[in-house]
């Protein structure tokens, strides 16, 4: 248990103890700098002045036998990708504090998330409703103070909860004058599960399952963030070559998820050859998932300690030939799509949001690396053992053409790095020539131990780009060496308001066009 | 615009000939369970509970020493089957799984030996565990979970218009409904369409565990469908609240027992999440459109 809890640097500046971890480490919680509220804010601002982004922003509640805690602590992760490392720092609050969204502005969700889960205030805070409404004691879900515009020729649309397709429910109200949009305002909760309640008191055989229908088009992603700080805190390293199989996963869901959303945003603009190819497409690569492990969106193929299924040198071989095949269909589809001059007009600056407002959201994934913000954490925070990451892909325009751009070249890194993997990793025998590799956890039968026993008193941080962008998770163990708390951050929870902002000056009709280029997740939001 | 044809050409034709001709599904999708009961331990009388004990979602239960598997709240995570050191229950790849009784969502130790065709003229076979496979079923002794067509069977048959309602659903359940509008499973070419409104439906296909947050929009738009309709519950979470139902041991003031709880429910199609074969036959049956047996 002893080398994952080494901490990497321990640093004493005017701003205290700084803790910094990498990813998918743990620390001690006693080696988390407490800082008094001023310099926690202040070291915040610094932080993000200086280039890192808040992953995480939660509270602790106290432990009130112990008579060292207060109320309330506030524990904040700072992803500082240039460094590849995880800074956690904290400062103890009673039950208000002034609001740090004024002067940090990606903390604005977090801070509402506080507030709803622990009642604690942050006082100033600009839009302090609820995320959620997962209080029992509070008011029913969608029943919010919505901000208005008033006058005689602004209209409100309402959209919502339940939408016209096959998809997930939230409620948009949006402020119009005529077919402009001045203000969209998105309010979610619907799909309010109860998740991170769940999860506290565990691990148990119920939480990798629960993980997985977190974001149900993101499971790989969440299945491997939560494994990484569960391995971090058991002290069980995952095997190398299920972390090969994790990654081929993880790139597989990415090339579904992108290829499908490039068919649903050439089937808005009424584009239907590469929405009719596409869609079938994305069933291709689930397929390929399916032939992994069963199931089509990577259910129960992460398990701690690595995979369930370790492919043979025939599925492997099978897995190239499909790959090869898909791929070019993929090419192919999108090639009509790029080569139509009436689609790029149309994609051409619609929903466009300023590398200003992306970095001060705080956004994430190809929607932040759309207005060309670098962030990626597939290279800024690699794990071992993996071979170097696809190249970062981005585009400076911040509109629906940038972001299907950045998606479409992601389809093509993605793909020659699954091919990488197939190629020199996966497929290739170990030098005896025998099939069967037993240093990956493969074998059904070889299932890890669902609820091993944690180090107490610790905090794990680990980061995974999904296709959607950086999942966060965070684990903190009590003495008992149980979940005290977790911390689950979907990349929808950074990415609504972006939404929100592409809208601003739209078009209302544009509305599907820019919600489907980001196509953001209800239940990551809600959990 | 020439590329754009000759891309038409190299995309090909995709529908799948289904339900003429018989699904590919991969070797390891893990379909219809089946528990052996000459080798469970627990219905022979002892006091095995593996398959129970490593169930994350609550779903076996035991019925007087004898395990009852409950598909609707099953998550086909497989663990069970790896847990049993006995192989008596295992999985097959038998996509058919929907039905209109809950309790023939039940699946009980029984005679799995009479189930298995001789070698290579099998339509399934056993996925889990592996890699050596147990063999390969035959279709004609499998019969498929039973369903009673809708309206009979006869006025829907040419036109059933469905809306579809996310009752926090995780997006997979919605993803595999969704594909059957694609080009490969075109799901119009049954009559069978996606709808906008609920004023326009026949039935309303309802995914998730309908938690707190989700109860009154379902009920509204249950009650804006015009009546009579069906119910139809896609996936574990709808059929019974699945790794969200109290049996799992998820409470917290979100109790969510899936759309049975709220609704009477016409058509159980289980799965976390279905594949897509599986809400295919299940919808097809369901309209009493005969599914032809390869066979036949
Ligand atoms: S959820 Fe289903 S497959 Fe998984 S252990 Fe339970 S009964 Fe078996
Ligand atoms: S049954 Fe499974 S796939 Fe379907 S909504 Fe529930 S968790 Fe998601």
């Amino acid at each position: 248990m002893g080398e994952n809890m080494t901490t990497l640097e321990t640093q004493t500046s005017a701003a205290g103890n700084t803790l910094f971890v990498r990813n998918g480490q743990a620390a001690a919680m006693a080696s988390v700098p407490v800082l008094s509220f001023g310099m926690f804010a202040h070291s915040l601002q610094t932080a993000l002045r200086d280039g890192a982004r808040l992953s995480a922003l939660f509270a602790l509640a106290g432990r009130p036998e112990t008579k060292d805690e207060a109320p309330c602590r506030l524990v904040a992760v700072l992803a500082l990708d240039a460094a590849g490392l995880v800074q956690i720092l904290a400062a103890d609050v009673e039950n208000a504090y002034p609001s740090l969204t004024p002067r940090i502005p990606q903390a604005h969700l977090f801070e509402r998330e506080i507030h709803e889960r622990c009642g604690i205030v942050p006082e100033g805070h600009p839009w302090l409703k609820p995320v959620r409404f997962s209080r029992l004691a509070g008011p029913d879900v969608g029943h919010a103070d919505f901000y208005r515009i008033d006058g005689d020729e602004v209209h409100e649309v309402a959209v919502g909860p339940i939408h016209a397709g096959i998809i997930e429910c939230g409620h948009f109200r949006f402020q119009c004058l005529g077919e402009l949009v001045m203000h969209l305002e998105i309010s979610l909760g619907y799909h309010h599960r109860g998740l991170e309640a769940h999860l506290v008191g565990g691990p148990d055989k119920r939480s990798l399952p629960l993980l997985e229908t977190l974001s149900g088009d993101a499971g790989i992603a969440h299945a491997w963030a939560w494994c990484s700080v569960i391995e971090a805190l058991s002290g069980r390293e995952a095997s190398p070559r299920g972390q090969l199989l994790r990654s081929l996963a993880l790139e597989l869901e990415r090339l579904a998820n992108h290829t499908g959303d490039m068919g649903a945003l050439s089937g808005d603009i009424g584009f239907l050859p590469t929405h009719a190819y596409c869609g079938r497409l994305r069933g291709d690569w689930l397929n390929m998932t399916a032939m992994l492990c069963g199931n089509r969106f990577g259910r129960s193929f992460l398990r701690l300690g690595g995979v369930t299924f370790d492919p043979d040198r025939a599925l492997s071989d099978q897995l190239k030939k499909r790959l090869h095949a898909t791929a070019r269909d993929v090419r192919g589809a999108l090639r009509a799509l790029w080569d139509s001059p009436s689609v790029m007009a149309r994609f051409t600056g619609i929903g466009k949001i300023s590398a200003e407002d992306a970095a001060a959201l705080g956004l994430v994934g190809p929607a932040a690396r759309a207005c060309g913000l670098e962030r990626d954490a597939r290279s800024s925070h690699p794990l071992d053992g993996l071979p170097a990451p696809p190249e970062l892909v981005s585009a400076p325009w911040g509109d629906v053409l940038a972001r299907a751009r950045v998606r479409e070249r992601e389809i093509q890194t993605s793909i020659a790095y699954c091919h990488r993997l197939l190629e020199d990793f996966i497929g290739t025998d170990r030098e005896d020539g025998a099939d069967d590799h037993p240093q990956a956890l493969s074998a059904p039968g070889q299932m890890a131990d669902p609820a091993p026993v944690l180090t107490p008193d610790s905090i794990a941080v680990s980061l995974v780009e999904a296709w959607r962008g950086e999942v966060c998770h965070v684990a903190v163990t009590g003495t008992n060496g149980r979940l005290r708390a977790v911390s689950l951050v979907d990349p929808s929870f950074h990415n609504w308001a972006g939404l929100a902002m592409a809208l601003r000056n739209g078009q209302i009709s544009d509305f599907p066009l820019c919600n489907k280029s980001f196509n953001l997740s209800y239940c990551g939001h809600d959990q | 615009m020439l590329n754009i044809f000759l891309e038409r050409l190299r995309q090909k034709k995709r529908t799948v000939p289904y339900p003429k001709a018989l699904p590919q599904l991969p070797p390891r999708f893990r379909g219809r369970p089946l528990i052996n009961a000459r080798r469970c331990d627990g219905a022979q009388g002892t006091n095995c509970r593996d398959c129970a004990d490593a169930c994350p979602a609550g779903a076996i239960a035991f019925d007087d020493r004898s395990p009852v598997l409950d598909t609707g709240l099953c998550t086909f995570c497989g663990a069970c089957a790896t847990a049993c050191k006995r192989q008596a229950l295992f999985f097959t790849t038998d996509w058919r799984l929907a039905s209109s009784s809950r309790d023939a969502l039940l699946v009980r130790p029984g005679n799995t030996k009479e189930l298995f065709a001789p070698k290579g003229a099998g339509f399934a076979a056993v996925s889990l565990p592996g890699p050596e496979p147990l063999g390969s079923l035959d279709l004609k002794a499998v019969t498929p979970p039973p369903i009673r067509p809708f309206a009979g069977g006869g006025a829907f048959r040419r036109s059933f218009r469905l809306r579809q309602v996310s009752a926090a659903g995780c997006g997979a359940c919605e993803a595999d409904l969704n594909v059957l509008s694609t080009v490969v499973f075109d799901l119009a070419r049954f009559g069978i369409d996606f709808v906008a409104s609920p004023r326009h439906a026949d039935a309303l296909v309802i995914t998730g565990p309908a938690p707190r947050n989700m109860k009154q929009a379902l009920l509204i738009c249950d009650e804006a469908t015009p009546k009579p309709r069906a119910v139809i519950a896609v996936g574990a979470c709808a059929i019974s609240g699945g790794l969200f139902h109290e049996k799992s041991g998820a409470t917290d003031g979100q109790e969510a027992d899936g759309a049975s709880a709220l609704l009477p429910v016409d058509l159980y199609i289980p799965g976390c999440p279905p594949h897509p074969y599986t809400n295919l036959d299940g919808l097809l049956r369901f309209l009493g459109l005969s599914v032809q047996r390869p066979s036949e």
